[in-house]
């Protein structure tokens, strides 16, 4: 079931991996916080279905950073692997956000901080720009693109509800990744 | 307080199970039943918190603990949190699980190329989604840019980071930004 040619990873290693993750990623850009770590450089996981799991993750409900993370255990180690990554996803940055309200409470406002918390907030988005802009480089096929335009005008410019658009769009994408890979 | 822990659970686990998309799609919700509905704060705090949970390590969605830290400490921070991620979570996984013992065929080879550029698609419209929700301005996209620029050369992700929080306190002890809020 998994690939002979990627290294498999240790259960305490993903818990390390994505605890490290959840502890670093601040201002958020998480799915490309996992892309650089799980992707790139621990080749654990090929970059599509990698992709294939964001694509999961925003389609089910619930937050999708933590939808991804046990995506990527469940399919590196099963059940296990799938504990390992939400208790590090999400175990270390739920203490430190709570002391960080209690920072918060002693100070009565984040009106001294409020400039600083906007500038990393857009410092973390850049980390999902970046995942974006990468994978986006990497494909394959002008039908790709045609996909990728039309989903972000639906869902991110035009605000169309996004389950809908992705009714729409998934048959389509994976009938022309099914015609074009005969066809290759 | 067990009465404001059931309502934490009562709350966030309806919310798991249809937030659809995610972060911001539960954001506008949580607000309305954290501000309006049960009072455990005033509005100008949910603000204040979802800037703090947005600059926090972390998924974004940890301000559903914040919440619950508001409404009833520590115990109600864990019931929020585990309302919030335990339903969805197990959806994910059983559907997970089935996907996973298909094995590696040719078939979900083809699906998942089909899927990757809805992926791709799917993460330039959370950054736009985001940038709406911070409500962010000209020095917010300037360094939006300049930080996906240094990624894309290689520069490592804590090091934009750190370049980036620095500069801001710096400008703002400067007085050159406004105080923020």
């Amino acid at each position: 079931m998994s690939n002979p040619q990627r290294p498999q990873a240790p259960l305490l290693e993903i818990l390390r991996v994505f605890g490290a993750i959840g502890m670093a990623s601040f201002g958020g850009g998480l799915p490309g916080w996992m892309h650089r770590e799980v992707v790139e450089k621990r080749g654990w996981m090929a970059e599509e279905r990698f992709l294939a799991g964001i694509a999961l993750g925003q389609v089910l409900p619930g937050p999708n950073s933590v939808n991804l993370a046990l995506y990527i255990g469940q399919q590196l180690r099963g059940w296990a692997g799938a504990a390992m990554a939400f208790l590090g996803i999400l175990g270390p940055p739920f203490l430190f956000i709570l002391a960080l309200t209690l920072l918060y409470g002693w100070a009565g406002s984040v009106a001294g901080l409020g400039v600083v918390l906007s500038g990393v907030a857009a410092a973390g988005l850049a980390n999902s720009l970046t995942v974006g802009l990468r994978t986006a480089r990497r494909m394959r096929g002008l039908w790709s693109w045609a996909v990728v335009l039309a989903t972000f005008l639906g869902v991110g410019v035009l605000r169309l509800p996004m389950i809908p658009v992705m009714l729409v769009l998934g048959p389509v994408s994976i009938g022309l990744a099914w015609r074009f890979a005969r066809h290759a | 307080m067990p009465e404001r822990l059931l309502a934490l659970l009562l709350v966030f686990a309806p919310l798991s199970l249809v937030s659809l998309g995610g972060g911001p799609s539960i954001f506008a919700e949580m607000q309305r039943q954290a501000v309006e509905v049960h009072r455990w704060m005033p509005a100008g705090m949910f603000t204040d918190l979802f800037a703090i949970s947005r600059a926090a390590p972390g998924p974004g969605s940890l301000i559903g603990a914040l919440v619950g830290w508001q409404a009833a400490g520590f115990a109600g921070a864990l019931v929020a949190a585990l309302a919030l991620y335990l339903p969805s979570s197990l959806l994910l996984l059983g559907i997970g699980h089935w996907w996973h013992r298909r094995g590696d065929g040719p078939a979900r080879r083809v699906v998942e190329r089909g899927l990757a550029p809805l992926a791709v698609g799917l993460i330039f419209a959370g950054v736009l989604t985001l940038l709406r929700a911070d409500g962010a301005g000209w020095l917010e996209l300037v360094t939006l840019g300049l930080s996906t620029l240094a990624l894309l050369r290689g520069v490592s992700p804590y090091w934009v980071l750190l370049v980036v929080g620095l500069a801001y306190a710096t400008l703002q002890q400067a007085g050159a930004i406004g105080s923020g809020g």
